[in-house]
């Protein structure tokens, strides 16, 4: 059934608290979920005080700075540091977004940064991926073609063709949809979310891929795609501003339309 | 349900294949769904304003007569059969989403069918008995 609250063991109690450097003028508090694996026990937030004066602007910056400078345990994932890569997504005031594009003055307060929800955390900030990871080994995300490789070396396909992979190729596979969205949380074993499905999508509607049925019979499932009820949370919450509710929508008319 | 995995030692991309695809027609419970839903805006408005406060305070001779006209006891029997099938759809993807107890889901889905079923009956047999003059 659903888990309108979390187990004993997973439920977040207070943490460290870590003082502003002295003389610091600009201070703005983050508060951090952390769990380390290793000392086992529950989750707890840890306050950090940091002075914007002497940190970047991103929430990844802060998050580097106290990783550097003031608990060097602090985990979690990054790599480009600019909104490429997809590696820092987590739960920042709320939202999921990822650390490196979001801009710490556009925090009102407190800053609170959870992992992604409604995941199995490895360590502090870093959720266990290998699922989603799964799922989106299972839509096989390559082309797929009988049709041998021109002696051009390359499939073309117009102009308009191309243009409906606008708003597909772009996401970077950072998962604060998927993560976002409470069909995903009830439903992970079965359904795909928004992130697979837009990658579904991705390859469904790219005109040179030859295997459209194949792919659209691995969705034709109750659960695998029709568990999307268009609460668009994960249109709300891309960091890239991309819209997997359409991305889904999409899928569906396409899957209606071959049935009449 | 955030490892989907649990204690299995099943690799993660069988875990997520799982039984596969049920290629049973997904896309058509979708599709009545909306046509169901569009379907029932103007019936129910229908069923609200012409065939409850239309009919307010009148005697159970004149309700007849309305009811016995063709076009009414039609649309009253389209609210009916589209606001239990529609209904039940909806119904259905609630309990598919929030009950993981196999057992317990097919028994309520299939209760809930069945519900349907009869309700859209007796609805019907009720508007034809007062149509046809019992």
């Amino acid at each position: 059934m659903v888990e309108f609250s979390l187990p004993p063991k997973s439920r977040v109690k207070p943490g460290k608290t870590w003082p502003a450097p002295a003389g610091a003028k600009n201070v703005k508090t983050f508060r951090i979920y952390r769990y380390d694996p290793d000392t086992g026990g529950n989750p707890t937030l840890d306050t950090f005080h940091i002075d914007l004066d002497d940190c970047g602007p991103m929430v990844l910056d802060a998050l580097i700075k106290i990783k550097n400078e003031i608990d060097p345990t602090l985990t979690f994932r990054r790599s480009c540091r600019e909104g490429i890569c997809g590696s820092c997504a987590m739960n920042i005031d709320t939202d999921n977004t990822l650390a490196c594009l979001k801009p710490i003055e556009e925090v009102k307060g407190d800053v609170e940064i959870y992992p992604l929800p409604h995941m199995a955390v490895v360590k502090d900030l870093v959720p266990d991926l290998t699922h989603i990871y799964a799922q989106y080994e299972m839509i096989e995300p390559w082309m797929k073609t009988d049709t041998p490789t021109p002696t051009s070396g390359e499939r073309l396909q117009s102009p308009e063709e191309r243009e409906k992979l606008d708003g597909l190729w772009e996401c970077v596979l950072c998962f604060c949809c998927s993560t976002s969205c409470p069909s995903y949380w009830w439903n992970a074993d079965r359904y795909l979310g928004p992130a697979i499905l837009l990658q579904a999508a991705r390859w469904v509607f790219d005109s040179r891929d030859e295997a459209t049925e194949e792919r659209l019979d691995m969705l034709d499932d109750p659960f695998r795609m029709y568990r999307c009820h268009t609460i668009m949370n994960c249109t709300t919450t891309c960091p890239k501003g991309l819209n997997p509710g359409k991305a889904i929508a999409d899928l569906k008319i396409a899957m209606f339309e071959r049935t009449g | 349900m955030s490892s989907a995995k649990g204690n299995t030692m099943r690799s993660a991309l069988g875990v997520a294949r799982g039984r596969g695809s049920a290629k049973t027609g997904a896309a058509d419970h979708w599709f009545a769904e909306r046509i169901g839903g569009i379907a029932l805006v103007p019936l129910a408005l229908w069923f609200i304003f012409g065939a409850v406060i239309g009919n307010q305070g009148v005697d159970h001779a004149t309700f007849q007569a309305w009811m016995g006209q063709p076009l009414n006891a039609t649309l009253m029997i389209l609210f009916i059969l589209a606001a239990f099938h529609h209904g039940a759809l909806g119904a259905i993807v609630v309990q598919e989403d929030y009950i993981h107890a196999p057992a317990v889901k097919h028994v309520t889905v299939l209760l809930t069918k069945l519900f349907a079923i009869a309700g859209a009956l007796f609805g019907t047999v009720c508007v034809l008995t007062l149509a046809f003059g019992g």
